[in-house]
């Protein structure tokens, strides 16, 4: 059992957890990811490490309320139990093994989108800790989504933020502020971009017209987190791979965004209808004539 | 009673059991296994004991239940085995201990499986546990995988005395136990769990959710944690694929995936929040015991299932039990038949999966004769699952992460007989050295290491 020493909501829906967990604390990298059980009989499910404190032994996460599993999720507050916490898994982001005064002669940018601003902050973190100073774009749907801006802030170099529908910050999608940045003469060696997988597919196609080197995290459908299940494979290059063990990191030019985004969605009605049975409990029966309820 | 056959076993009948997930076997009474028990002939020079890889002391077991004595039966068996429950279930007897049984030369073996299962379940429901009566030594052993392997070499450490900690990735204990072999083979509650918790009341302490190489690593372990040895059996976990087009379409499974689903997450019940995919028709490529198992699961969730090997049935790899099991429950075989391509709809979901005849050439490196294709004989299975079976390799996350281990081409820890490995203080045994095989082996590997370990300490 895995003690929850702090629990809040940062958003509408997005919820952020410091779990004491000092073996995944003691090892992890930015990049790597966890798998959690909020449960006894709970579902298995990956999330990418947002910080940790070695000292401390914690490790916080961030999780976007989407499906019947992350929902039990909220009832856990401080001082309840993560039944299970294991990790670091995956391997770490390649900057962590690079060369730290060559790291400070390059230009990164990092493309966050939504949740995806979690993941992407340790990373930030981690380089400015290392005296490296990397630009970041957080995009969000609108204001009220927005997440991390001030903890983003003090480890960025220069934030751009940028919501849909320009209640905040900029106005439009991340990939107009990539372009905007170039318009201005900017120029960057290495994106790396987290969030939805429609998000970096458009960011790849972008910056790959800008020949910028572009990393992308895959957060695919997986069972145990280990190289076991092979669900989590996706195609990169000519190459089969598991996000896994191999990722999650990946270049995102060689990604095949389209056959991940069709495996994605396998699960996509049955996971709906728990999701809205475990909300509405026994009030679901398939009123809607939509869904086909409980069938 | 006919002394020539075995005492028929009460099994479920196939219509039934092909619709829910309890064991098919339902084993011996104590009448019927004293019984059977009467038919062993106390051979002075036994053969099953050389046939049995953790040599059980198998006449000895059995003359105890032939006189009713079942605690004393059950405590023979426990010198050599820590999970007799399980290796009654699966081991493959008719080429082991049965196999080499005297009673088989003209009638049938003695049903020495059956009769282990008998007394270890025996046991389980009059409380009966292994005798410990040992000083601790004062030195740790690090057990990595609770697997077969873990939990036999485990149990024999603890009965040496040895401070033992088994490392386990999963949230749950049992390795391929509770991920791989499914509740209807297996009970999970009533047999696996309470074998662990017999080699837990021997003092060995249990951690899950920690990857080695991950976690923590070895030298980690050793050098920071104090473990005087370190014994891997952490399985061949990684599933093969075929490499043919449309193996990423959705519906297409990994046995293990499949199975893990079914088994661990216990998706075959409704209550389960794990999602598992029943299809209407599921295709299981390949001929193993694992194929068998994922095509038995798929077939109780309620789809029609066949299975595609590409060699014919006299090299089925599965055991013979289990093939004719899964026929009896109404799976058809597709033999000599070998899939090239998944077709997908336009949403990238399965809709069948063409294959082509093959036909047996001239035996290959394995000694079986080489499935050749037939040209121009390609056609069209139509499906909506695909569930890919064709073996396990050992998984790289230890091996590359722990210097002066090394591993052999086929991504294999490389161990002596004691399990010994390149790395000093360092043991290995089951499928993570021999690639995938059986419980029983793997049980063997770890009482094997289990004595190299000993040796190695208390020099």
């Amino acid at each position: 059992m895995y003690k929850i020493l702090e629990a809040k909501e940062l958003a509408a829906n997005i919820h952020e957890w410091v779990v004491e967990a000092p073996r995944v604390a003691n090892n992890c990298e930015p990049g790597q990811f966890v798998i959690v059980r909020s449960h006894a009989d709970g579902e298995r499910i990956p999330l990418t490490i947002c910080d940790y404190d070695r000292e401390k032994g914690t490790i916080t996460i961030v999780v976007q309320i989407i499906g019947e599993a992350t929902y039990r999720m909220t009832s856990l507050k401080a001082g309840d139990y993560f039944h299970d916490f294991v990790g670091p898994l995956g391997r770490p982001s390649e900057f962590v093994e690079e060369d730290i005064e060559s790291l400070k002669n390059k230009k990164i940018l990092f493309v966050a989108g939504g949740l995806g601003t979690a993941p992407v902050y340790p990373q930030v973190k981690w380089l400015h800790e290392h005296g490296v100073a990397a630009d970041v774009i957080v995009g969000a749907k609108t204001k009220d989504l927005l997440i991390m801006e001030k903890e983003m802030s003090e480890v960025a170099g220069t934030l751009y933020i940028t919501t849909d529908d320009g209640s905040y910050g900029r106005s439009g999608m991340v990939t107009k502020v990539i372009e905007d940045l170039y318009a201005e003469g900017k120029k960057y060696d290495v994106c790396v971009t987290i969030g939805p997988m429609i998000m970096m597919k458009f960011v790849c196609l972008l910056t790959k017209k800008l020949d910028l080197h572009t990393i992308v995290s895959m957060n695919p459908i997986m069972v145990d987190g280990t190289g076991m299940c092979g669900a989590c494979r996706l195609k990169v290059g000519d190459e089969i791979k598991f996000a896994c063990v191999d990722g999650p990191e990946f270049d995102g030019h060689l990604v095949d965004f389209d056959g991940a985004m069709k495996r994605q969605l396998m699960y996509k009605t049955k996971e709906g209808r728990a999701y809205l049975a475990a909300k509405e409990g026994d009030t679901h029966h398939g009123g809607c004539g939509q869904c086909g309820g409980n069938e | 009673m006919d002394v020539m056959k075995k005492v028929p076993i009460k099994e479920q009948d196939p219509k039934v059991r092909a619709t829910n997930f309890e064991e098919v076997c339902l084993g011996y009474s104590k009448e019927e296994a004293m019984e059977e028990a009467s038919r062993c002939l106390n051979c002075k020079n036994p053969l099953c004991v050389q046939g049995c890889p953790v040599s059980i002391h198998i006449p000895d077991f059995i003359s105890k239940v032939k006189e009713g004595d079942f605690e004393a039966a059950y405590h023979i068996i426990n010198e050599s085995s820590s999970l007799p429950a399980v290796c009654g279930r699966v081991c493959p007897q008719e080429t082991q201990c049965e196999g080499k049984c005297v009673r088989g030369i003209k009638g049938e073996a003695v049903s020495i499986g059956k009769l282990e299962r008998f007394v270890a379940d025996w046991a389980f429901e009059n409380n009966v546990h292994p005798s410990l009566n040992v000083e601790k030594n004062g030195k740790k052993v690090a057990v990595i995988g609770s697997g077969p392997s873990g939990l036999s070499c485990a149990g024999d450490l603890a009965k040496l005395g040895y401070d033992v900690t088994v490392f386990e990735a999963l949230h749950e204990f049992g390795g391929v136990l509770v991920y791989g072999i499914p509740e209807f083979r297996l009970p999970k509650e009533r047999v696996v769990a309470k074998e662990i918790e017999n080699v837990k009341a021997l003092g060995v302490k249990f951690e899950n959710n920690v990857i080695i190489g991950k976690s923590v690593t070895i030298d980690e372990l050793m050098e920071k944690e104090n473990f005087d040895a370190v014994f891997i059996g952490s399985g061949a976990g990684l599933p093969k694929f075929m490499g043919i087009p449309g193996e990423n379409a959705s519906g297409v499974f990994s046995a293990n995936e499949y199975l893990t689903r079914s088994n661990l997450m216990k998706a075959f019940d409704e209550k389960s929040s794990t999602p598992i995919m029943i299809g209407k028709k599921t295709v299981v490529v390949g001929g193993g015991n694992v194929a068998m198992d994922a095509a038995r699961t798929a077939l109780r969730l309620g789809s029609e299932v066949y299975i595609v090997y590409r060699r014919s049935e006299a090299e089925l790899p599965a055991r013979v039990e289990e093939v004719h099991h899964a026929k009896e429950e109404g799976i058809i075989f597709n033999l000599l038949t070998n899939p090239v391509e998944i077709l997908e709809d336009e949403n990238g979901w399965v809709k069948g999966i063409k294959c082509i005849k093959m036909e047996l050439g001239e035996p290959d490196a394995s000694g079986r004769r080489r499935p050749v294709e037939v040209p121009g004989s390609e056609f069209v299975i139509d499906c909506d699952v695909v569930i890919m079976s064709l073996g396990t390799s050992p998984n790289p996350l230890i091996s590359s992460t722990t210097k002066g281990l090394e591993i052999n081409g086929r991504k294999c820890i490389i161990a002596q007989e004691n399990g010994a490995t390149t790395k000093d203080g360092v043991y290995a045994g089951g499928d993570a050295v021999t690639g995938a095989a059986t419980v029983i082996l793997a049980m063997g590997a770890g009482r094997a290491a289990a004595a190299g370990i000993h040796e190695y300490l208390s020099k």
